[in-house]
């Protein structure tokens, strides 16, 4: 038996991005309370790619909408780069589910708009919006609108759009979800690509076992209602090697554990 | 040959799908073929009096007749003045406050529980009223026509502005937006295909209004034209009074749907 499950990692403090200890969240309806996370403890160096699996309404998302300032913490503490977090940054950018370019803008000006808000000159905004169109592939397609783009170039779009604003930490609620297999299997090389490439700390939300594992260094599987970590795993395989599949016989073994830890 | 005539039909009925150009404009003009025969027919073998129907082509003399005398512009003129200052009288109060009710819960309880209330009275019920207080000039028309789509318009803009995806505005607020720049680079571009539409609906309620009122008290205008032609049994201009303001509605709505297509190319799936 190889032990999957590693003895946790006494971390340099200057190394960890992200900071979440004792989280809880609870939702107050009219007559009941929703308790959706539960003392969720995790953390996330610097340039790491961390999944968080689990299955619908284990609230893996919300987590993440916390993480982005979107909604406020219940108890508990959200650090990022040592900071605690009161709303939404620009350090933080989000790519979400749901496809939010905004379709009155074309696919550069989608975007420019985080640089334009900062006030960037439009010289600086083009080299920078050039350099993202390249990064994702779409230089052909930046005059376009939104409703001229298939849904992976629109996620492709929200990527570029987030990284143009040159975040600490990459937020991402499901990318892929609403994606056909063969165009999500090509946008999660895209993405680890663009992980290699630019190096940001990406937080990445799934239900799909695959994709954690295949895209992730350390994933964290959660147990729904009320939603909490369930196990911590290094799955930092390195699945392609000059283009040949390897540790196929490690990937299969952490998806047994996987599918073995949803179960219960 | 039965065979392609079977494809023919099947095209034809299928639910929701594109049906070739030419038959299309084929349902149009049968459709006005048979309104001009089912009224020609009552008209000339006197089913019905000519007194209270009269012929199409009566009426089209009588409308080409009209349309040679300044008079008659006169009473086009006035009534386009009256429609469009009731309505952009509505929209620059109406649009603002309608935004503001879709944005802000807040300013949404000061503002669409008592829209809601009003909307339900009729205008028409305030012409007495109006008259009391604004007389009978142009003030009262343009009142009727501002009351009439008022109420709607701002219940419609907050419902649009509602409407617009909570997720766009997360993004930007992840973008580093604030939220000034939430309402006015997001909010707003992605609310005015939408506007344009409801808009659209409301310039129909406003010629409605226009009606109304000059119905009630006026002595110029389209309505005041219909009126004056009652008084002489003169139903050709009755009806072409009524035809002209249909045409006139439909100019403004193609106006609008042209500058629609025009202003918004990003529209997913036209307008």
């Amino acid at each position: 038996m190889v032990n999957i499950v590693q003895p946790k990692i006494v971390l340099d403090p200057v190394d960890i991005e992200i900071d979440i200890s004792g989280l809880s969240k609870i939702y107050h309806t009219k007559n009941s309370t929703f308790q959706a996370l539960e003392d969720v403890s995790l953390y996330v160096k610097n340039e790491e790619f961390v999944s968080i699996l689990g299955p619908s309404g284990c609230g893996k998302s919300t987590i993440l909408r916390i993480l982005a300032g979107l909604e406020e913490a219940t108890s508990g503490s959200v650090k990022v780069s040592g900071e605690e977090v009161h709303g939404p940054s620009v350090k933080r950018g989000m790519v979400f589910q749901s496809y939010t370019l905004f379709p009155w803008l074309t696919v550069r000006e989608n975007i420019e708009f985080g640089l334009k808000l900062k006030g960037i000159s439009p010289k600086e905004r083009k080299n920078i919006s050039d350099k993202y169109l390249e990064l994702v592939g779409l230089e052909r397609f930046s005059n376009s609108y939104g409703k001229e783009l298939s849904g992976g170039m629109k996620q492709r779009v929200g990527i570029a759009r987030s990284l143009a604003n040159n975040p600490e930490v990459l937020l991402m609620d499901e990318p892929f979800g609403a994606l056909d297999a063969q165009t999500k299997q090509s946008m999660q090389q895209l993405l680890l690509d663009i992980w290699k490439k630019e190096k940001t700390t990406i937080v990445f939300i799934t239900h799909d076992i695959d994709e954690s594992i295949f895209l992730s260094q350390r994933i964290y599987v959660m147990d729904a209602r009320p939603g909490k970590i369930k196990e911590e795993i290094n799955a930092d395989l390195n699945l392609f090697r000059n283009g040949e599949l390897v540790e196929v016989e490690r990937f299969m073994k952490l998806k047994k554990h996987i599918i073995k830890l949803l179960k219960h | 040959m039965k065979l392609q005539k079977n494809k023919i039909m099947r095209n034809l009925t299928s639910i929701r799908e594109e049906v070739p150009k030419k038959w299309y404009l084929f349902g149009v003009i049968i459709t006005f073929l048979l309104f001009f025969l089912i009224w020609g027919g009552f008209s000339f073998i006197h089913i019905v009096d000519e007194v209270f129907l009269p012929t199409p082509n009566a009426v089209v003399l009588s409308l080409a007749d009209s349309f040679g005398n300044p008079e008659f512009w006169g009473h086009i003129g006035i009534s386009v003045y009256r429609v469009f200052m009731g309505f952009l009288l509505a929209c620059v109060i109406g649009i603002p406050l309608g935004i503001m009710a879709g944005t802000f819960k807040f300013a949404e309880s000061f503002i669409l529980p008592m829209s809601e209330f009003i909307r339900y009275m009729p205008a028409a019920a305030f012409i007495p009223l109006i008259m009391v207080w604004a007389g009978i000039g142009e003030t009262a028309k343009i009142l009727v026509i501002f009351i009439g789509c008022f109420f709607q318009l701002i219940l419609m803009v907050a419902d649009d502005t509602n409407r617009v995806s909570k997720d766009l505005l997360y993004a930007s607020y992840t973008l580093g937006a604030n939220r000034m720049q939430v309402i006015f680079k997001v909010i707003i571009p992605a609310l005015l295909p939408k506007l344009m539409t409801t808009l659209r609906l409301i310039m129909g309620w406003a010629w409605t209004y226009l009606v109304v009122a000059e119905l009630v008290a006026a002595n110029n205008g389209l309505g005041y034209f219909i009126m004056k032609a009652q008084r002489f049994l003169d139903t050709e201009s009755i009806f072409v009074g009524i035809i002209v303001i249909g045409l006139l509605g439909l100019i403004i709505d193609r106006a609008f749907a042209i500058a629609n297509k025009k202003l918004f190319p990003w529209v997913e799936g036209g307008n």
